[in-house]
């Protein structure tokens, strides 16, 4: 396995009190394989990913407990240097917002070189040269013309070609995806994504999207994590979620896609708002929220139930997950 | 097995905020943020505009716009600019070369000619003591103008290494170091600078200046750390640490680009400020001392005499306030120029 997440917990010290961001996430990734991770916001989806990557502001957040293993490898029990190598040369982050995530005031070539420079010792020359061939690669037409040029004079799909280009430098064998086409126009958004899982293909990389959008998930994820409140309520191959959802919140956010047969009328949402992280609701965090909500959800907290079913493991954390599926 | 049902994604669903990591900061650094976005410069989303007009941006051939080539594209065209500009270079000049305009000796002094007026060869007349005020204006500009510049540049350097560590790293240090700018805050300047200055007994620049950076570097220090707070807040600082950039390549390469130009702008009022106090220093006697050549020296020697020999008084404070002045204005032209804001 490439990388593995075992129960990890991430909390919050503010003046407000302790916020429970992550409560016990598991997840694993293989090479090849993309993650989906799904949720809303505050769900916890991007911190996981801010814990994996080793970039989490600590404090004021914590790691109380957990493992993240890489290759194998504890990477909580590394040296902050050490953990710095694996960033960039073994995984790499692509996030939102492109134009906020390159430094305005440094050239896209100098800060794609910058990967070689700090991670393999290049020259300025050797790098602007590599800096050139990653353009190509992600398919920016005139690299060796705009390799210059500063961030703001790239449109938003080139600036996150851009920036996929900087993660996939040195070819990481693990990339975290921080919705990475919210900022774009839908057509394209289908070009990054394609781009994306193209290049994942051609390195046999691992590849863990964190997403609200389920349309972008569907074509490109093998498997998918639902996240809410800070834990995982679901995880399924990709076809059967969509087919049948094992968990009430899951089925929620299907039901809240626009979809053309529903012109004219009113559009699902799930009622209420997300959980006070600082006061998470006992028994089932989902409880308040759920149609299918009993006593039984108010007082107990559900286990992530094994609803297997077919060849494929899928799990779900619903105490009525039998009549969610088959309902 | 069915196939997956189609859906259209018609748009994203909400935003996805960091809620949980703002909630973090703390009031102090919030309060700082808000100190330091007044001058906290944006990744230029004008020019972003003006790229903007052509597909994907603009030709290859057009001249890549920064904050900085920006900046200096409106202070060439800003008059406040360029006539500030002049007067300092010209002052600059002068300090070093003294002699292209003025022949004499400023330590030359006949005083059988004390207080005397205007006179050929002689435009500004005589001090007191019989010395030529035109020559002593002209020598005295070199003492001014290295004292606030070498002043500026001792409390930047220190200020902003400083400030930007506090800010960089946080935690305990952060808060010590804002303590002591505190504390230096409520030490009145004058005040302190008769009592510390007092036991000075060395007549070069030196002393003055090491009294002036050890008062002004905590405004310089405060600056910096908002600045670098809210540099290292952008997604690019913390992209260029998931992509496995060092702490020193990030201050380097990603934060000091991006948080310093409040600090210019800053220190670049700060200088004339620090000229005008050399002088008020020197006349209250506690600053620089005779026989080196000050304007403030002179005002004050010339004070008593006002009345009969305003002459002695008027040039040295009339270069005083011009030269603080040009410092003031360039300040102020440098910030117009660096704060896209203001535009």
């Amino acid at each position: 396995m490439l990388l593995e997440v075992r129960d990890l917990h991430v909390e919050f010290h503010t003046r407000d009190g302790v916020a429970k961001a992550v409560n016990g996430v598991n997840y694993s990734v293989d090479a090849g394989e993309t993650l989906a991770v799904l949720g809303e916001s505050g769900s916890g989806k991007s911190v996981t990913a801010q814990a994996v990557m080793g970039i989490l502001d600590i404090p004021p957040g914590k790691i109380s407990a957990g493992e993240i293993l890489f290759q194998g490898q504890d990477l909580l029990k590394l040296k902050e240097e050490e953990r710095r190598k694996v960033r960039g040369a073994k995984m790499a982050m692509i996030f939102q917002d492109a134009l906020s995530s390159l430094n305005p005031v440094i050239s896209v070539g100098d800060q794609l070189g910058e990967m070689f420079q700090v991670h393999k010792g290049m020259s300025r020359k050797d790098s602007k040269a590599k800096a050139i061939e990653l353009m190509d690669r992600v398919r920016i037409p005139a690299a060796k013309e705009r390799v210059g040029q500063y961030p703001h004079q790239f449109s938003g799909g080139m600036r996150q070609r851009i920036m996929i280009a900087m993660a996939l430098a040195l070819e990481p064998e693990l990339i975290i995806a921080d919705e990475p086409t919210t900022a774009l126009d839908v057509t394209v958004q289908a070009q990054v994504m394609d781009l994306l899982a193209e290049l994942q293909r051609e390195l046999n990389m691992g590849l863990i999207l964190i997403t609200h959008d389920l349309g972008v998930v569907a074509d490109v994820a093998d498997k998918i994590a639902v996240m809410y409140a800070g834990r995982i309520v679901e995880q399924a191959p990709v076809h059967e979620i969509y087919k049948a959802p094992a968990h009430p919140y899951t089925r929620g956010l299907l039901d809240s896609i626009p979809r053309l047969d529903q012109k004219g009328q009113e559009l699902y949402a799930i009622k209420g708002l997300p959980p006070n992280l600082l006061a998470i609701p006992p028994g089932c965090a989902f409880n308040p929220r759920c149609p299918m909500a009993q006593d039984v959800c108010r007082t107990d907290e559900p286990p992530l139930y094994d609803v297997t079913e077919s060849p494929v493991p899928r799990a779900s954390a619903c105490h009525f997950w039998k009549e969610c599926l088959h309902g | 097995m069915p196939e997956p049902e189609p859906f259209e994604p018609l748009e994203s669903y909400g935003e996805e905020g960091r809620a949980i990591a703002s909630t973090g900061a703390g009031g102090a650094s919030d309060l700082a943020t808000a100190e330091a976005e007044t001058l906290e410069q944006r990744p230029s989303v004008d020019a972003a505009e003006e790229a903007a007009g052509g597909p994907e941006g603009a030709g290859p051939d057009k001249k890549a716009r920064s904050l900085w080539s920006d900046a200096w594209h409106d202070l060439r065209r800003n008059p406040v600019f360029i006539i500030s500009g002049l007067i300092i270079l010209f002052l600059v000049v002068i300090s070093i070369w003294p002699s292209l305009i003025a022949s004499g000796d400023p330590l030359d002094c006949d005083l059988s000619k004390a207080q005397e007026g205007s006179q050929p060869g002689h435009p500004f007349g005589f001090n007191g003591q019989g010395c030529d005020v035109y020559t002593r204006t002209v020598y005295g500009a070199r003492t001014s103008v290295s004292v606030g510049v070498l002043a500026t540049l001792g409390v930047a350097i220190l200020g902003s290494i400083l400030g930007g560590l506090a800010g960089f790293f946080g935690g305990a240090w952060d808060g010590f170091l804002s303590r002591i700018t505190d504390v230096f805050f409520a030490i009145p300047v004058v005040l302190g600078g008769l009592v510390l200055l007092s036991v000075v007994t060395s007549s070069t620049v030196w002393p003055v200046i090491g009294f002036m950076v050890l008062l002004g570097w905590p405004q310089i220090s405060r600056i910096a750390r908002g600045s670098v707070i809210t540099a290292k807040q952008h997604d690019y600082v913390q992209a260029a640490r998931a992509l496995g950039a060092s702490n020193s390549r990030m201050m380097l390469r990603h934060i000091t680009p991006n948080a310093v130009a409040p600090v210019i702008v800053v220190a670049t009022i700060a200088l004339g400020t620090y000229i005008s106090l050399e002088a008020t220093l020197s006349y209250l006697g506690v600053g620089l001392k005779p026989p080196t050549v000050s304007w403030g020296i002179d005002i004050s020697s010339a004070s008593p005499y006002i009345r009969n020999a305003p002459h002695m008084l008027l040039w040295p404070a009339g270069a005083l306030a011009i030269t603080v002045l040009a410092f003031i204005m360039l300040g102020d032209a440098v910030r117009d120029a660096l704060d896209p804001k203001l535009r």
